[in-house]
């Protein structure tokens, strides 16, 4: 954006290998170990579960159908690496400068680069902008680095991650978890307390009781304290030593594969920022901004995942960023707009959501204040095959005092994501529970519920 | 005397059950005549009226069959391994679907039994204003008397008998979704959305298909706007040609006979090159339009006005006929969407009118719909054209994308057709008048877009929501390229 309004400018990425040594191209989490490929892979799942639709639906095939995880894994790779070279080609052509390397400031205005192979190159800027992102974060028990994978390893693994156990009850945690059973592997999913924190707990629940019953193996308040290797390979076996967190309860478990989505880390600790005097947050690392993104040194902004008390999602960097340049470049005053922003988690049943879950609506307007319409229903297209008739579920939260405004949407379903895009639009133009009546539905498809 | 019922409706539809539902919510005395004459190749139905049994409800789910026939092809990109060919089976698909609409058949009159609404399987008639003489299938007569009436027997597929042979040889969608046995090789002539959604389906399941078409696609979809439907329909069966969809453009058929083998002949004149050409199918399924079910309603004896082209009964913005106490909901109103949802909106409303229970009247306007081709098409308010014409085109501003769902990249499909625009007015806050939409789960994106537009959203709204990452839908809070630019609309990038 930047680069339109005729500014010089330059990005510095530099990807550090994970503990197992994978790394990647251009493009940063989402491209490469994040949105992107986890959806291509939930998509792979789904397909999984169309195929079981699908004789239903007429379709004559071999009773036996079998995933191959390397053409999947191959494929994914390929668009990425697509990807990578879409973006180097597009910042050549807004005339970007690109440096592989490894960013850090070492004094005002100036950051030193240091590339792959250890040479170092000094830049100096008028502005900064920090938008390192985060990475997986680690255990910190005997054999985690040396055993374990992470996200940033999943997608690009060359060889089936076999039976896996993921450790956490993220949102990362959920759609690998998912993903990997619909593939037909045999997955468990160990948490320390609840899923989706931050989530409106009602959903999360539901979304854990479909993956339950679909397969996915739940170990709950447990941790791990240690991982083995019993034997080498691609896979190999691991053994895995977890602790109740209710008391002195231990129990062991043999895997292929340990994937540990734990939560991530910001990548600020080691980028000089001492040098140039800009806070953050010593516990978390991230760093605390304005509405306008600018840290507390005012040449210095900074977006994305690092940021403090912001949500951690690739449309709201993107915006921000954007935003940010027009209002240094181009006169404009607009600030990016955090309330209100939809998200949507692609666990096999996917949830979309967009504004107050039940638990903050009741904490903020008081329970006598809000009014919950909730429905469970049944995709037409999951009729035929006989799946789940009581599983989809939607639920609006609305604010009594204010003329019934719609506060919160909730949706479990198939492709909530695209039912849930709409609803946000109309939520942001401060939709009332009587307009959302008042219009029709499209019949059939599960978002005229 | 006093009469039998507060209300009776005629004709068991999405709107009628709707009507007679509600108002037995209220505690009136309720009741639903409805019949089925057999179409002419003798398929019927039970309660449900044309969604449940031959149209939205058997048309998604074998839509849903093509569109996992498309899954197939894709499952061996994202690497699970199926031998293919694979073969799709129209007797088990069949079966199934019709088993799940016989259960709603069902559904529908344990409901009924539920709310206490007296359900009479038979045709209706009218005797005066107050009184209906009501004929089941043996010929028995029951007369039932009500102080509101509703009209709500919707229509049926017309048959183009101007053409020899077409009655005897041909089917309608009345009858498609009911076949025990694969319709083969189809023509479906000529375009309305039932046949493109009908050979759509056909099509993905493997069968060999041809649509016939006079001039231009989508012609009885939108009644406003003709031509603005050029662009979203060349787009439609564009894909659909792509997807192996036959297109006899500027062609009309001039006679249908019947073979030995019981395969059909079909005569064309082809409008272009000024030949005749023909060919054989085993099944002709026409779609030239629905008829309104008035003919035997005795509505002339009673004084209910049609219009005089269309057989369709005209009503006021209330529901109201031209005789007090009668009322019409549904798909055979005149000027009203035919369309489900509405029926069902305007009958729950009218039945809350009838009983004292609110004055709101149904909102007609920006009606969002869905057309099921292969390639979905969602929209919702006004076209291109229709606000040009409303607002002249230098207060219109269109901004439009090209663009690619995640999922067809690894399955390596192709997206040329996925385009989506947005029309608003040019001044001022920029209020959008329509959205259109073609690709993947249409209706599922459009949905929740039409509620803003019912809340009057404006382009800079819009702008201001986050997209959900990664969908097909956040291209629409993306949307920047204005057709007036020029510029290149493909969207690229992440």
């Amino acid at each position: 954006e930047a680069a339109k309004y005729e500014k010089k400018v330059m990005v510095l990425d530099f990807v550090k290998p994970t503990p197992q040594g994978s790394s990647w191209g251009l493009g940063g989490t989402c491209v490469n170990v994040g949105c992107i490929p986890k959806k291509l892979m939930h998509q792979a799942a789904l397909l999984g579960q169309a195929l079981q639709d699908a004789r239903k639906f007429g379709w004559q095939f071999t009773e036996e159908v079998k995933h191959n995880w390397m053409t999947m894994t191959e494929s994914v790779q390929n668009y990425i690496g697509s990807l990578n070279w879409g973006y180097r080609v597009a910042l050549r052509d807004n005339k970007v400068t690109y440096e592989n390397a490894y960013g850090e400031f070492v004094g005002p205005h100036t950051i030193k680069a240091t590339n792959k192979r250890g040479v170092e190159k000094l830049y100096t800027a008028e502005r900064f902008l920090i938008a390192t992102g985060e990475r997986p974060r680690y255990l910190g028990i005997p054999g985690d680095k040396e055993y374990c994978i992470s996200s940033d390893d999943l997608f690009s693994l060359p060889y089936c991650p076999g039976k896996t156990l993921v450790v956490g009850a993220s949102y990362v945690a959920l759609e690998c978890a998912g993903f990997l059973a619909g593939l037909g592997l045999d997955v468990t999913v160990m948490v320390r307390s609840i899923l989706l924190r931050g989530f409106d707990q009602d959903m999360a629940n539901k979304i854990g009781e479909y993956m339950k019953e679909h397969g996915v193996n739940f170990i709950r308040e447990f941790v791990p304290i240690k991982v083995e290797q019993l034997e080498e390979g691609t896979p190999g076996r691991l053994k895995v030593t977890a602790k109740s967190t209710k008391g002195d309860q231990i129990i062991e478990g043999e895997y292929n594969t340990v994937l540990l989505a734990i939560g991530r880390d910001p990548c600020t600790r080691k980028i000089g920022l001492d040098k140039v005097g800009v806070n953050i947050n010593e516990k978390t690392g991230k760093i605390p901004v304005s509405d306008e993104e600018q840290t507390n040194v005012p040449y210095i902004y900074a977006i994305g995942d690092i940021l403090q008390d912001k949500l951690e999602l690739t449309p709201v960097a993107i915006q921000a960023g954007r935003l940010l340049v027009r209002r240094l470049y181009a006169g404009a005053t607009t600030k990016c707009d955090y309330v209100n922003v939809p998200t949507t988690v692609f666990t096999p049943l996917e949830y979309g959501a967009c504004g107050y879950s039940e638990e903050t609506a009741m904490e903020k307007f008081g329970e006598e204040n809000i009014e919950v319409y909730h429905s469970h229903f049944w995709p037409l297209e999951w009729t035929v095959p006989s799946r789940d008739n009581n599983k989809c579920y939607a639920k609006i939260i609305c604010n009594i005092q204010d003329n019934e405004r719609v506060i919160g949407f909730h949706v479990l379903g198939p492709n909530a994501g695209e039912v849930t895009q709409g609803f946000a639009a109309a939520i942001k133009c401060g939709m009332t529970k009587e307009q959302l009546d008042n219009t029709v539905g499209i019949h059939p498809v599960c978002a005229e519920v | 005397g006093k009469n039998e019922y507060d209300l009776l409706v005629i004709g068991g539809g999405s709107g009628g059950l709707a009507c007679a539902k509600e108002a037995a919510q209220f505690g009136r005395k309720v009741a639903v005549l409805d019949y089925v004459d057999p179409s002419p190749q003798g398929t019927t139905w039970g309660l449900g009226g044309t969604c449940v049994n031959v149209g939205c409800i058997p048309k998604k789910l074998m839509h849903q069959a093509a569109l996992l026939g498309s899954a197939l092809k894709d499952a061996p990109h994202y690497g699970w391994n199926i031998a293919h060919p694979v073969h799709h089976s129209w007797s088990v698909m069949a079966q199934a679907v019709q088993n799940y609409v016989k259960s709603l058949n069902w559904g529908h009159r344990v409901q009924l039994q539920d709310k206490k609404v007296k359900y009479l399987n038979m045709k209706g008639s009218f005797c005066d204003p107050h009184t209906v003489r009501g004929l089941t299938k043996a010929g028995k007569e029951t007369i039932v008397t009500a102080d509101n009436i509703v009209i709500a027997t919707g229509g049926r597929p017309k048959y183009p008998t101007h053409i020899a042979g077409a009655l005897q040889c041909g089917i309608t969608s009345d009858d498609l979704f009911w076949l025990k046995e694969s319709p083969g090789k189809t023509l479906t002539p000529f375009v309305f959305n039932v046949s493109l959604e009908c050979a759509g389906f056909l099509t993905g399941i493997g069968l060999d298909t041809a649509v016939m078409m006079r001039s231009i696609p989508l012609r009885g979809f939108d009644q406003a706007s003709m031509e603005h439907l050029t662009q979203m329909a060349s787009l439609v069966t564009e894909h659909m040609e792509s997807y192996g969809t036959k297109f006899l453009k500027r062609c009309f058929p001039t006679k249908v006979e019947k073979l030995e083998s019981n395969r059909l002949q079909v005569t064309w004149k082809n409008a272009d090159l000024g030949t005749e050409e023909t060919d054989s199918f085993d099944t002709v399924m026409w779609a030239v339009g629905r008829a309104p079910d008035s003919k035997t309603l005795n509505l002339e004896t009673v004084g209910v006005k049609t219009n005089s082209e269309t057989g369709k009964i005209i009503v006021d913005a209330s529901e109201a006929t031209s005789v007090p106490h009668i009322y019409a909901i549904g798909d055979i109103t005149e000027g009203r969407p035919e369309l489900t949802p509405t029926a069902i909106a305007a009958g729950k409303l009218l039945a809350q009118r009838l009983c004292g229970h609110s004055s709101e009247l149904m909102d007609y306007d920006s009606v969002p719909t869905t057309v099921f081709t292969p390639l979905e098409y969602g929209c919702v308010g006004l076209s291109e054209e229709a606000a040009v014409q409303r607002h002249g085109a230098d207060n219109v501003e269109v901004f439009h994308a090209y663009y690619k769902p995640l999922e067809f990249t690894v399955a390596e499909r192709d997206a040329t057709q996925c385009y989506m625009k947005m029309v608003c007015l040019r001044e001022r806050e920029q209020r959008i008048l329509g959205l259109h939409f073609i690709g993947p789960n249409a209706g599922e994106v459009i949905q929740g877009f039409a509620l803003g537009i019912k809340c009057g959203a404006t382009y800079p709204q819009l702008m201001k929501t986050v997209g959900i990452h990664p969908t097909c839908a956040e291209e629409v809070t993306k949307l920047h390229i204005t057709k007036r630019s020029g510029l290149d609309a493909t969207v690229t990038g992440c």
